[in-house]
This record gives structure tokens, C-alpha cells and sequence, in this order.
């Protein structure tokens, strides 16, 4: 290529220092500043690391403690949904982890419960702050985003369950528990607000709206939080693959069909 | 309908049109028997008919699959190629290794995004065009909405005519697969373009790879479908001369190739 790119890795983030006698192994590693192993491994929480390497700060003990229960209510959205029921579906029939990974991520980005609703659903909460009329305006015709066009169109208000009825129990929780640690902000405005939200989208509110809020609450943006999104629901998605493989394929869901256009099998003897 | 009512509808057996095998008996593909219909196709033949349900002809499907053979090349720096060869150096698998190199071919300055985007921007200017609009009209309101035309301006080599062009157009002319309604206007906003940009954006080859498969009657989403695999025999070789050298060394980086330019040092303390 004629071009002229650099050949060094420029970061804000991340610095290393070399042992004396080799310089392609790292003595020292600094995050944001911190010595990683010298200082910061033995004193911060994994919440926090977390935070600093993706905002450059620590986090207050409230935002770590609302970290910590997001990262909890995230963790295992259980079997039936569809980036667990892709891992198992990978480790049941015995693929290595990255790959069963690889399935729950695949199948856990999208718009429907996925990390590209919380990132829709967060740029809904830029464009609409906490002004209800906005949001009213939005839910009663939300529109697509008109880029990047590879995503599968959007069939529902980011952040709403297309299938409920009424806003489900742990949704509810989930929200309540965050309310208490983040009394101020969007969270808050929305546990206020969510009857009329509810009304405008016609369906309740989703998971992915409450962690959208979260996120939104917590200053992080759309990107950051689509990341973390991906990224913390995948233990349960790990832990049920195992446990799959370790019971068998003949104990996992194989499902009928109804096939509609069957040729049948005279169908290939005629043609052969 | 709303609510869990739409899912009760799908409870139980699950209705297709796709397929289904029969173990030991017969495979069904969109409603061929797969073993009969299909026994002496070419793999492309039934990847198009996979994602179209039609059958093309066989100088469509040489044509669509030389596009495939002129995207494909072995530069491990190519940044999709780049995750084959890492996935090499640190010893992971092919599969993961190429599958996350095809994931990561979705990029936004290059593969996929550009080729979805442009396709459907030639969709729609093509309908208004036709409809009597001029194409400067038509980009200019494009360029109000979106700051750059995707297609238009490659990432690298931006003045340079895109080498697979040519090679694409020799293949078409050989075939006698002739220049349809998309081509010609991908060809004609280029010449716009630069017009309106007041700078040469030669046309890249993410306009050409969508405009051919559209002219054969491809939606914007039947073209990303057919890409997907056009990078692959490129990614391989990355990958096997990544396991070749010793792990690890591939792109080596010294520690001091880490240019930092964050917070100086502090104390957790």
C-alpha cells in the first residue's frame, strides 16, 4: 500500500514497560496511570478496573455499586433466551468455548434483547432527555435509524417488550434496586414515568430499557454501553453451554417441524 | 394480535419453508430434494439459490463468482485479515479464526457497510432518476443527510481507480454479461460526484459488487448476503502463515511500540 501508516499502537489507555533483559515481555503494565500488578491488583474491585479502563476514572461508590448489581442483573438472561439457547446450543454438541461464545454473542447482539436495543434505547434517551412529550412523540412513531443498514430493521420501541403485557416482576426489581442506589437522574425519572412511557409505546417496559436508563444514568455512552452489554451476558450464557455438554445431546430440545413444501420422497425418485 | 398471543401462534411444531433433513433418507432444500435437484451443481449455484431461491445462469454465476476471486487477497495488515492471522499467532482454531475475521469484514470503512449503504442509496436514486430527477440533485441530498457517499473513496489508495474494477468489467465483457441500470449509474455518480465534491472519489469496488447483483435482480440485502464469503480464501493464508512462524510472532510489538499519551502516573492510594 502506498499509503503511510504508523507501525506503533498509540493508546491513552494502556503503557507497558520492558524487563531489562527482554523487550516483548511487559515488567510493569499501567491503566489510566495505575500500575496494574504493582499497585492497583491487590486493592481494586473488578467493577472498578472495569470502569477505569473504559472512562479513565475510578468510579464513586454509588456508581460501582450500580455497576455491580447491572453487571448481576445482566449475567444470565436464562435458557429461552435466544444468545443462551445459541451457546448451548454450540456447547451441547461439543464446539470449543470461543466458539460457544462466539453463538451467545452472535445471537445476543441484536434489537430484540440485545446490546443493539440498549444502544438504540440510549440514543432515544439522547434525543429525548427526560422530557415526556418528547419521548411520547418518539414511541408513538419511532423511527429506524436510517445507518448502518446491515442490521435487520427494528420491529419495536428500543428498550419495550414487544410480547408483554404488563412490565414483568424483575424488570420491576431490577429497576427498584438501581432507583435505590441512584436516586437522581434517568432512572429515577423513569420508574416516575413509566406508566405514561408504557402507554405511548403500547408494550411495557423491557430489561434492555432499564439498562439503557442505567447506562445512560451512569454517563456512559451508547457504544460503551452496547460493549458492556455484550460482554456481561455472557457467564450464564458459559455456564449453561457447559452444563449442557455435561448432560448430552439427548437431553437438549431437538423441535419438531412442519415442513410446508415437502417434495417427498416419490418427488426424488421421479427426478432421479 | 399482540403480546404473548403472537407467541402462542408459534408454539409447537415449527412451520418452514427452508428445509429440513431426513437422516439416512433425503435432504430438503427450499422445497428441492437437495441430492436430485442440486447433484451436479457448483457450490455457488446453491449458495445464490440459498439466499435468492432462483437458479442463475451459469455466465451469472462465473461473473459473480469472479467478484469473489478478485477481492480475495492474502495481506495479513488488511484489518479483517489481520483477526485470521492473530487467531493463527496465538494458535485458536480456523473456525474462530475465520469466523471472526467474516464478523469483523462488516466494517463501516470497507466490506459490508459500504456495500449495503451504496447499494441501497443506487436503489433509490436509480427509481428517482428514472423518474425524471437529475443525479446532482439526487447526491447532493444525499450528501445533506449522510457527509460522505459510501462507495465512493477508498480508505486507501483513494485517488487511485480500484485495480479490481478493470479485471471485473474484462470478466462481464468475456462472459457477455452486459452493463445493467445500477452499473451504469454507479459509473454515472462517480462522475457526478467528483463534480460536486470538486475532487476525483473514484467509484471503489463496494459499488460495483452490489450494482452487478443487483442488475440481476438482487435486493440490498440478497447482495450482503452474497459477500459474505468473498474475503475467505484470502483470510486463509494469513492464517496458516501465522501458525507457520513460532506462536507469537506474528506482528510482533516490542513493549516500547506502545505509544501512551494518557494520565502520567499515579497511586491507588
Amino acid at each position: 500500500m502506498s499509503d503511510n501508516f504508523g507501525e506503533v499502537f498509540h493508546s491513552h489507555i494502556w503503557e507497558e514497560k520492558a524487563e531489562p533483559d527482554n523487550p516483548f515481555t511487559a515488567a510493569a503494565c499501567y491503566c489510566r496511570g495505575y500500575d496494574v500488578y504493582g499497585d492497583l491488583l491487590s486493592k481494586a474491585t473488578y467493577i472498578e478496573y472495569l470502569y477505569l479502563l473504559f472512562k479513565g476514572e475510578r468510579p464513586t461508590q454509588e456508581v460501582a455499586a450500580a455497576l455491580q448489581l447491572l453487571a448481576i442483573a445482566l449475567a444470565n438472561p436464562g435458557p429461552r433466551d435466544p444468545s443462551v439457547h445459541a451457546a448451548m446450543a454450540a456447547g451441547v454438541g461439543g464446539s470449543p468455548a470461543a466458539s460457544v461464545l462466539m453463538a451467545a454473542l452472535a445471537s445476543g447482539a441484536g434489537s430484540y434483547g440485545g446490546g443493539r436495543e440498549v444502544l438504540l434505547a440510549m440514543q432515544a434517551w439522547i434525543d429525548c432527555g427526560t422530557n415526556l412529550e418528547n419521548w411520547q412523540r418518539y414511541l408513538s412513531s419511532p423511527q429506524a435509524p436510517s445507518r448502518p443498514l446491515f442490521w435487520p430493521q427494528t420491529e419495536h420501541a428500543p428498550g419495550f417488550d414487544p410480547h408483554g403485557v404488563t412490565c414483568s416482576t424483575i424488570v420491576t426489581q431490577t429497576l427498584q434496586q438501581l432507583c435505590r442506589i441512584l436516586p437522581d437522574g434517568q432512572l429515577n425519572w423513569l420508574a416516575k414515568e413509566q406508566p405514561a412511557l408504557e402507554k405511548a409505546a403500547g408494550i411495557p417496559l423491557a430489561m434492555t430499557g432499564v439498562v439503557a436508563a442505567a447506562f445512560t444514568n451512569l454517563d456512559f455512552s451508547p457504544a460503551e454501553a452496547e460493549m458492556l452489554t455484550l460482554l456481561w451476558r455472557l457467564p450464564g450464557a458459559a455456564a449453561h453451554a457447559l452444563e449442557q455438554w455435561q448432560r448430552g445431546f439427548r437431553q437438549f430440545p431437538f423441535f419438531s417441524l412442519d415442513l410446508e413444501n415437502d417434495p417427498g420422497v416419490t418427488g426424488l425418485k421421479e427426478k432421479t | 394480535m399482540s403480546g404473548p398471543d403472537i407467541l402462542k401462534t408459534f408454539e409447537g411444531p415449527m412451520r418452514t419453508k427452508v428445509g429440513a433433513c431426513f437422516p439416512g433418507e433425503r435432504t430438503v432444500f427450499r422445497g428441492y430434494d437437495l441430492h436430485a435437484e442440486f447433484k451436479h451443481a457448483e457450490w455457488i449455484d446453491l449458495y445464490i439459490f440459498s439466499i435468492t431461491g432462483r437458479r442463475l445462469t451459469p455466465i451469472q454465476l462465473k461473473v459473480l463468482q469472479g467478484i469473489w476471486v478478485y477481492t480475495s487477497y492474502p495481506d495479513p495488515r488488511l484489518w479483517n485479515n489481520r483477526v485470521a492471522a492473530m487467531a493463527g499467532s496465538a494458535r485458536g482454531t480456523g473456525a474462530q479464526g475465520l469466523g471472526a475475521a467474516i464478523a469483523t469484514s462488516e466494517a463501516a470503512i470497507y466490506g459490508r457497510q459500504p456495500e449495503i449503504t451504496v447499494a441501497d442509496f443506487l436503489i433509490r436514486a436509480l427509481k428517482r432518476t428514472e423518474a425524471g430527477e437529475s443525479l446532482e440533485q439526487v447526491i447532493r441530498q444525499e450528501l445533506g443527510i449522510h457527509k460522505r457517499l459510501l462507495g465512493y473513496g477508498r480508505p486507501v489508495a483513494t485517488l487511485d481507480v480500484d485495480e479490481r474494477i478493470p479485471v471485473t468489467l474484462d470478466l462481464m465483457q468475456h462472459e457477455g454479461v452486459e452493463i445493467g441500470p445500477h452499473l451504469k449509474l454507479a459509473f454515472e455518480v462517480e462522475r457526478v460526484l467528483s463534480e460536486v465534491a470538486g475532487r476525483p472519489l473514484p467509484m471503489t469496488y463496494s459499488a460495483m459488487v452490489v450494482s452487478i447483483p443487483m442488475d440481476m435482480g438482487f435486493s440490498p440485502l440478497e447482495c450482503y448476503l452474497y459477500m459474505q464469503p468473498c474475503f475467505i480464501a484470502g483470510m486463509i493464508p494469513c492464517y496458516l502463515e501465522a501458525l507457520e512462524r513460532p506462536e507469537g510472532a506474528t506482528f510482533v510489538m516490542r513493549c516500547d511500540r506502545l505509544e501512551y499519551d494518557g494520565p502520567a502516573h499515579r497511586s491507588w492510594d
